[in-house]
């Protein structure tokens, strides 16, 4: 093991060493060959694991320090800046809080689904990190099927969403979960159908198998720059995967000025702590998304000869794209409820289906071409 | 047996049990929104047994369209329900005897049915990816049954809008 790999690839190498040192161990304590497999298998998934529950809410605490500067500065204020310098400690005061409030049971509420609710909305978005590329060979799991498996993970979050709103029995909580519930169905669609025109380009849903279809051009063949189709097909994945994680200016379900706060208003403590995790996740989780799939994830230059440029590259693409969602909130006022609805199913999905015909005649065009032109060729 | 064979009998054991829980749960549970949420319970039983017979497409695809569409609907249907805050209805009616009756002769029918038929069984375990070999067969040797179902799902859409706006 040479130190120039260690220190081009960190946390791939470290990892192998530790799994092949764990190998080493068992097999000289004479234990069999199907039992080493378990346990080394059990000892690397719970490592992984934790390096995922640890980084996830690290990550949320600073998005909502980094909401709270840059949206301060959009509208001319200072922002945290008490704790610690630059109020870069603001966060660990903010949990600290959070874990140390009383949590409030309403006497009304419905106790099971009014207990699961945070619990159902946030372990989807922890399962979606599953399956995130972080950098070169740096997944949990590289699933063949990723990208549906992310899909599936979003949809599951109006189950969460529904018990909030229904078991808390306030109307507030009632209306803010209904409202929810009609605009994620509504805006699933068009954030499938975009995701479509991709898979239509790099023929394959594996996140890894996406990523690494871009590295033409330097590392920087990426999909949004396959015009005129990969632009457009990123905006509207942007626009319809802000509204079905309810963010700005689609946050009618947690509409302040009319509903309290929606379908979380009967949470407090930690509970409450739980839904602004998965709301602070879940922008994370769209945002590397988008990185992956029209920017290269991972993807970049000299990515090949030094792996953990991978990680800077995931990350920086990731945190610009979540800037461009905090951007939104900063100047984008809320639109109404039948505008939602309108621009939903009269504009985005036709949009969004003619985009996806498109693709696919261009795709078999130049197939077609190409055969001609090699058939001259031969 | 072998270690592995071992934990995946526990496992699907597991899986199986709390599947049919939560399928009890369903019939049982007075609340009709509970009855909802324990379907979905349901559901994720089935979409685990997909998993350990290694279907990851139907496994991941139930979860999309089972829980994230259809439960959906489900709740939505039982949250625009009036009245549907403190109600609980009892759910046996003086009917239930012979419905048990009847669901239990097909019950009984469709198991020797089941029994009978002589399925067809590879020796050989599952090679590679599943998925690109599912959407080629669906879309040239089923591509007709393919076309009718979605010219079938075209017809209700249109049909409940009709409905709809009556």
């Amino acid at each position: 093991m040479d130190i120039w790999t260690l220190i081009t690839d960190p946390f791939v190498t470290i990892y192998n060493l530790l799994r092949s040192g764990i190998i080493g161990l068992l097999a000289s304590l004479g234990v069999p060959p199907d039992w080493i497999a378990l346990i080394v298998f059990l000892i690397m998934g719970i490592i992984v694991v934790t390096a995922i529950l640890i980084v996830a809410p690290v990550m949320m605490m600073y998005m909502t320090w980094l909401e709270r500067k840059l949206v301060a500065r959009m509208q001319d204020r200072v922002g945290p800046n008490r704790v610690g310098p630059f109020g870069l400690l603001q966060p660990i005061a903010d949990m600290i809080k959070f874990l140390t409030k009383e949590d409030i049971v309403p006497e009304g509420v419905d106790k099971p689904v009014h207990l699961l609710a945070p619990i159902v909305v946030v372990i989807p978005v922890i399962l979606s990190f599953s399956v995130i590329q972080f950098g070169v060979g740096m997944g949990a799991v590289d699933l063949n099927l990723g990208l549906l498996f992310l899909l599936a993970m979003g949809s599951m979050a109006t189950i969460g969403v529904f018990m909030a709103g229904f078991g808390s029995h306030n109307k507030f909580a009632m209306i803010g979960g209904m409202r929810a519930a009609a605009q994620i169905i509504s805006y699933e669609i068009p954030q499938i159908l975009s995701v479509v025109v991709v898979v239509l380009l790099a023929g394959s849903i594996s996140l890894n198998g996406i990523i690494e279809k871009q590295s033409g051009l330097f590392g920087l063949g990426w999909y949004f720059f396959y015009l005129p189709v990969g632009p457009i097909a990123f905006f509207i994945f942007l626009l319809a995967a802000t509204a079905e994680i309810n963010r700005v200016p689609f946050d009618l379900p947690e509409a302040e000025s009319e509903l309290v706060a929606g379908y979380h208003t009967e949470y407090s403590g930690m509970k409450f702590g739980l839904f602004y995790l998965a709301e602070f996740l879940n922008t994370f989780i769209i945002s590397a998304i988008a990185a992956s799939l029209f920017f290269g994830g991972w993807q970049g230059p000299f990515v090949q000869q030094i792996p953990a440029l991978g990680i800077a590259y995931f990350f920086g693409k990731t945190i610009i794209l979540i800037g461009i969602q905090l951007w939104f909130r900063g100047s984008l006022p809320r639109i109404r409820v039948d505008q939602l609805m309108n621009f939903g199913w009269k504009r985005l999905v036709p949009a969004t289906l003619a985009l996806i015909l498109f693709t696919a005649a261009f795709l078999w065009a130049y197939r077609v071409l190409n055969q001609f032109l090699t058939g001259l060729g031969g | 047996m072998d270690l592995f064979g071992v934990i995946s009998q526990l496992v699907f054991l597991l899986v199986a049990v709390l599947t049919l829980a939560a399928g009890l749960a369903t019939v049982l549970l007075r609340n009709v929104f509970h009855a909802a949420l324990a379907l979905v319970g349901t559901f994720f039983g089935v979409a685990a047994i997909y998993l350990m017979l290694e279907a990851e497409f139907l496994a991941i695809v139930q979860i999309l369209v089972y829980v994230g569409a259809i439960a959906v609907l489900i709740l939505f249907a039982v949250m625009l329900t009036r009245g549907m805050m403190q109600t609980e209805d009892s759910n046996i009616n003086s009917q239930w005897a012979w419905a048990a009756t009847a669901i239990g002769v097909l019950f009984v029918g469709l198991f020797i049915l089941i029994l009978q038929v002589p399925w067809k069984i590879s020796g050989q375990p599952v090679v590679g990816d599943t998925t690109p070999a599912l959407g080629t067969a669906l879309l040239t040797t089923y591509l007709l049954p393919f076309e009718v179902v979605s010219v079938l799902l075209l017809a209700t859409l249109i049909g409940a809008f009709i409905i709809a706006r009556e």
